[in-house]
């Protein structure tokens, strides 16, 4: 695989990240258990949307072949989309939303940062704008966790429950692959071994402050970066792609 | 989104405490245009006007994001999407900010919104239609954040501060969405014979509903007098309608779109539209909960209420280990 070539998949498994969990995110509109949260579930989704157009029209540019944000966001087939597994996972209750979103932003917001300071300009300016609304993502959902691990004795059940069934798709996460170690080598871009430390550490102080237990590091599902999917997928991008597979070439 | 000219006006003075004098006074100051704030003196009829109006309000916004929310996660591009979901976060915004308004008036969030989930409080008969197709969306940006404004622009002038100041906020958010429906149509209109189809189709199904959404007739509006006479109201129910119809109608001619009402005409003397009688049949059976998706909408919030008890009785816990702490 060439360096750049490389650097476009890497893009658009950003993207697809972004979009996968925004897409999550706004089957949950009008679904909040309060108001405030129902305003700040949009505003995050909003800004994962906005993340991955910045994304896929990178992505687009650098193949210079002609696709725009909308090229690349509906018109793939299930195994070209490259999301973690842990985003396109349901949104369950809300202890699993919280979970979900801790377990990745807290990552995210790691690979991000590194991503500020890698040698593809472009990325590192999309980087720049993203980790700042990350890293307020990710006050909220740990806040969240916090409130929902040492508050009630159910919240606390559900919470250390939610953890156990996720945590099954963070190995993912830093097992890297060709187009990971290409971006690390010639792009200086992040070293998934470093950040897997990092993670761990940031992981175990919001687990500690929510008075729950760090699950042990079992069987891990992977494939979403390879583009296996799990069975919740299909139907996301069922949804998504709708309009477009439905009236092709439609401008709207 | 959304008043409602439903006009319900709250029972005057219970124990008979008012004074002539306290109401004249009172009503001098309205007349004299001044702005009545949450400590001032008011009747209590006044009061619970405002309370049932300005929570009525507030269950829209709320309500409101459904239907919308509805083609959320199918919205055919990226920047549609990202624009659709930013305006169901202002209906949200809208939502709290209205409450908050109400609150003013001595009434709990929490007792608005059981009376809402109790279906005792009642919210804009518009978001018991279902959203259909994409063009609904524009549909729905195009008339009824529409019908919202001219609802709404008098209400920035409301004599009550609290809520004229709110609407002052929200009339701008609701004109930027309106624009944003339209050109979702205008764009729907310029494409492929299917698009056009099916934004002639939204409008076939949203227009009488827009319509309704400014309240009975005057004739069978009872309460709009005191509603004017408090200056909470300042035009009639169907003089707003009509001007909504006067600026509608070219708008849809502009788009290639034809109004669903055989008896449309402009009237070269009066300068207005003329147009069709109102079923008032279906707005009153929409209003008393017989309408496309009364049970859905509610079965939805009230879902999201219970599913969400468990949380916030964890933040409630968590608050007060917190304050135990600290003290
Ligand atoms: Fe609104
Ligand atoms: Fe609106």
């Amino acid at each position: 695989m060439t360096p750049d070539a490389a650097l476009i998949r890497y893009v658009t498994r950003l993207g697809d990240n972004a979009l996968v969990l925004g897409q999550r995110m706004i089957e949950l509109v009008a679904a909040s258990p309060e108001l405030e949260e129902e305003l700040a579930n949009a505003n995050f989704a909003l800004d994962y949307i906005g993340q991955a157009r910045m994304l896929y029209t990178h992505a687009g540019e650098r193949e210079g072949q002609g696709r725009n944000e909308d090229d690349v966001a509906f018109l793939r087939a299930e195994h070209e989309y490259r999301n973690l597994l842990l985003v396109e996972q349901p949104n369950g209750h809300f202890g699993d939303s919280t979970v979900r979103a801790v377990l990745f932003e807290s990552f995210y917001v790691l690979l991000l940062d590194a991503l500020t300071r890698c040698d593809d300009e472009g990325l590192a300016g999309i980087a720049a704008r993203a980790v700042k609304e990350v890293r307020y993502h990710l006050k909220h959902s740990s806040q969240w966790l916090v409130r929902l691990g040492d508050g009630t004795e159910e919240s606390h059940v559900r919470a250390q429950q939610s953890l156990n069934d996720l945590w099954r798709f963070t190995g993912e996460m830093f097992a890297d692959d060709e187009v990971d170690r290409i971006v690390r080598d010639e792009f200086d871009g992040p070293d998934l071994n470093v950040i897997a430390g990092q993670w761990r550490q940031a992981v175990a102080a919001i687990v500690g402050a929510a008075t729950l237990e760090m699950p042990a590091d079992g069987w891990m599902a992977s494939g979403g970066k390879s583009g296996r999917h799990t069975e919740h997928f299909g139907y996301l991008l069922a949804d998504l792609q709708y309009m477009q597979r439905v009236y092709p070439g439609a401008a709207w | 989104m959304y008043t409602q000219g439903l006009d319900q006006a709250g029972k005057s003075d219970p124990a008979g405490a008012e004074t002539k004098a306290q109401l004249d006074a009172f009503q001098a100051r309205v007349d004299a245009e001044e702005k009545i704030e949450a400590k001032d003196w008011m009747p209590e009829a006044y009061r619970r006007t405002l309370i049932r109006q300005i929570s009525q309000h507030a269950h829209s916004e709320i309500i409101g994001m459904q239907p919308e929310g509805n083609w959320l996660t199918r919205a055919p591009t990226l920047k549609r999407k990202a624009i659709l979901l930013a305006k169901v976060q202002d209906e949200a915004g809208h939502g709290l900010y209205l409450y908050g308004a109400a609150e003013t008036l001595g009434i709990s969030r929490d007792r608005m919104v059981a009376d809402l989930l109790s279906g005792k409080a009642k919210y804009s008969s518009i978001f018991n239609y279902p959203t259909l197709t994409w063009a609904d969306i524009g549909a729905i940006g195009w008339l009824v954040d529409g019908a919202a404004i001219m609802n709404q622009i008098p209400l920035c002038r409301c004599s009550y501060g609290p809520y004229s100041r709110a609407m002052v906020r929200i009339c701008k958010e609701e004109s930027f969405h309106q624009r944003q429906g339209y050109e979702i149509m205008l764009t729907l209109c310029r494409g492929t014979d299917e698009q056009k189809a099916m934004a002639q189709d939204a409008l076939n199904r949203f227009w009488w509903p827009s319509l309704m959404m400014f309240g009975p007739s005057d004739a069978a509006s009872k309460h709009s007098a005191q509603s004017m006479a408090w200056k909470i109201k300042r035009f009639s129910n169907d003089e707003l309608r009509q001007k909504f119809i006067d600026v509608t109608v070219p708008q849809a001619e502009y788009l290639g779109l034809k109004v669903p009402d055989d008896k449309l005409r402009f009237d070269e003397e009066t300068g207005h539209y003329e147009h069709s009688d109102i079923d008032w049949q279906e707005f009153f059976d929409v209003i008393a909960g017989n309408g496309p998706c009364n049970e859905q909408r509610m079965a939805k919030r009230r879902k999201a209420h219970d599913d969400g008890a468990w949380v916030r009785e964890a933040a409630r816990a968590h608050a007060a280990k917190r304050a135990k702490a600290a003290a």
